[in-house]
């Protein structure tokens, strides 16, 4: 990826109209410094979360902790066996999860998008999230094993309500080749709804399991472990394979379908394939953290107002910022009002929506989009 | 590409029989029209005579419930998307264009056929961008957003996007719709160049008759989704056949230097 677009400046005064000279010197700066600013602030996000709690542990212990145990080379044997335990089996993966949804999440959405031309798809907002939550508490109250050789069944029934409520949406929203706003929201409004309102029949239906589908609807990570990550990763991972390989073919597709046809994309298929990954990760996500709103509509759209649309720096980049962005929320959902933890949706949206608010006030209206 | 030694070099595009329907509307009936590389040929005709839509069959959008389009010898049905765009790149007439990309970027997607899934643009694709776009007088734009940029500058920058697609064949659905008129005969001028010089073969559907016949060595008109003829300017665009195609009395008078015709509506005569 050696190849970058110039960043329009934020809310910057008009600058001069660049000459072809100058736009070819901006393509040419290099999209890692971009990159690597963003994964170290993702792993300082990790390291900080993964040190604050009520055990007090400090930070330089947690840092010895970690080490130790990724590189097998015992540094932390002075510390507290108990400390180890807090910090390896109870912080981290909970860290780690919140991590990874954050980035499926805002891929996600990132990958709505674009593949619906609509600057307010989102995993949550399109019904997705809501039908992958139903899908995977129709396996939690069904008293089926949910695990298949080793492999999680939980995130590919929420697949299977992802993609049946996408479907449903884009067919009931489609007018001609485009899918204008408005009908994508209130169709996946009503989608959303009517899953809402079977998870809650099935979860009332079945107390003893209130518990486990209750976690599911509100998005919680307090319950994480490592298992949690494993079944989650071997979705998310080729999914993100998929769709950042995918990053000039969905900016060829931001104009409409004739011309992306035109310029040798066939759009049918595309789409297909990427609706399919990112809805199988976004499913995933659901399954092992249940739904959370918001992130995958701010963080693409704070990349975009920032960085621009080209999806080759949007995708990486909101998969950065979205793992950034819900490790922190999710610290601050069980920090701020201790020893009760508050829901992390409710952080999400009270420290996401303000900003999103202020981008979109500084950038003039659908000039970035 | 048929590695055949042919008596003629192969046509750059040949359509044969081409009917396409929108449901039970039949926009095109038995089109046929053959273009040799090197040569620019004008598509005229009234508004809804299927010209857009003649441009869309070729190019692959809409599948035509008959006839058949050879790209270079090739059965256009049978290729995939990325093969025809290799073969013919188009200028749309009203396309969705993302506003927040530049110029460049959006030139630059001309390159996508040549590009694998996992390709970024290299030094030769924005070399092939910055050729197109310095042909059709548009690369101060580069770096402006689409966005910003007018009308008639946004017309060139497709043209450009077309250019860098290095395409044998180009298909242009009014490309001199927005822009002045000096714009308009600067962009038929750059496409009769790249006919002679390069040998690219250059359909352009043309609005206005008498620019079409400043530059085109041939016109073909549509009316109601037949061709209803075909030659040199002076042979199609005859009084009476305008009369009858378009319902306007039309005088046909010879340009000064050319002698190419050049028309004229009958003036408020009350």
């Amino acid at each position: 990826m050696n190849i970058v677009r110039r960043a329009p400046a934020l809310g910057a005064a008009e600058p001069p109209a660049p000459s072809g000279a100058g736009a070819l010197a901006g393509m040419e700066r290099s999209l890692w410094p971009r990159f690597l600013v963003a994964g170290v602030a993702l792993m300082g996000a990790i390291v900080l979360a993964t040190a604050v709690g009520p055990a007090g542990i400090p930070l330089d212990a947690t840092v010895r902790i970690i080490l130790s145990r990724l590189t097998g080379v015992e540094t932390g044997d002075s510390l507290p066996a108990l400390w180890r335990d807090i910090i390896w089996e109870v912080r981290l993966p909970r860290v780690l999860l919140a991590g990874l949804t954050g980035a499926v999440l805002a891929m996600a959405g990132a990958t709505y998008q674009g593949v619906f031309r609509n600057p307010l798809a989102d995993p949550y907002l399109i019904g997705v999230a809501t039908g992958a939550a139903l899908g995977a508490t129709a396996v939690i109250v069904s008293d089926t094993p949910h695990s298949w050789q080793g492999l999680s069944v939980l995130p590919l029934a929420a697949f299977g309500g992802a993609v049946v409520s996408v479907l449903l949406v884009y067919s009931v929203a489609r007018v001609g080749n485009t899918v204008p706003t408005t009908t994508l929201i209130l169709a996946g409004v009503a989608v959303a709804s009517l899953s809402t309102a079977i998870t809650s029949f099935l979860m009332l239906r079945s107390t003893t399991h209130m518990f486990s589908v209750l976690s599911v609807v509100l998005g919680s990570f307090n319950t994480a472990t490592w298992g949690e990550l494993t079944w989650a990763l071997p979705y998310a991972v080729p999914a993100a394979v998929v769709i950042l390989a995918h990053g000039r073919v969905l900016n060829v597709l931001s104009l409409d379908e004739e011309q992306a046809r035109q310029l040798g994309i066939n759009p049918e298929r595309t789409k297909l394939v990427l609706l399919g990954v990112a809805s199988l990760a976004a499913a995933a996500a659901v399954s092992v953290a249940g739904t959370i709103g918001f992130v995958g509509l701010i963080v693409p759209h704070a990349v975009r107002l920032i960085w621009g649309p080209d999806n080759r720096q949007l995708l990486p980049m909101s998969i950065l910022f979205g793992a950034t962005f819900l490790i922190l929320a999710d610290l601050l959902a069980r920090t701020v009002d201790q020893p009760s933890e508050i829901p992390v949706g409710i952080i999400t949206a009270v420290c996401g929506v303000p900003f999103f608010l202020y981008l979109l006030r500084r950038a003039r209206m659908g000039a970035y989009w | 590409m048929r590695g055949s030694t042919v008596e003629k070099a192969t046509a750059a595009l040949d359509a044969r029989g081409l009917t396409v329907a929108y449901g039970p509307r039949v926009v095109l009936s038995d089109v046929s029209l053959s273009l040799q590389p090197g040569r620019l040929l004008g598509l005229v005709g009234p508004n809804g005579s299927g010209k857009t839509t003649l441009i869309r069959a070729i190019s692959g959008v809409v599948a035509p419930r008959a006839g058949e389009v050879r790209l270079a010898g090739d059965d256009a049905l049978r290729l995939s998307a990325r093969e025809v765009a290799l073969r013919t790149a188009v200028v749309p007439q009203n396309p969705h264009l993302p506003p927040a990309f530049t110029a460049l970027e959006l030139v630059l997607m001309g390159r996508t056929p040549h590009l694998g899934l996992l390709a970024a643009e290299g030094r030769a694709d924005v070399e092939a961008s910055r050729r197109a776009m310095q042909a059709t007088d548009t690369w101060e734009l580069a770096g402006r957003r689409i966005g910003e940029l007018s009308g008639g500058e946004r017309q060139r920058v497709l043209v450009a996007r077309a250019l860098a697609q290095e395409t044998p064949l180009l298909l242009l659905d009014e490309p001199t719709a927005h822009l002045d008129v000096g714009h308009q005969a600067a962009t038929l001028r750059l496409m009769a160049r790249l006919c002679r010089s390069e040998g690219k073969a250059v359909l352009a559907a043309i609005h206005d008759l008498t620019l079409a016949a400043q530059f085109c060595d041939r016109l073909v008109m549509l009316h109601q989704g037949r061709v209803v003829a075909e030659g040199s300017p002076m042979e199609v665009l005859t009084p009476d056949r305008l009369r009858e195609v378009y319902g306007a009395t039309l005088h046909v008078l010879a340009h000064p230097l050319t002698g190419r015709p050049v028309l004229a509506p009958d003036g408020d005569t009350g």
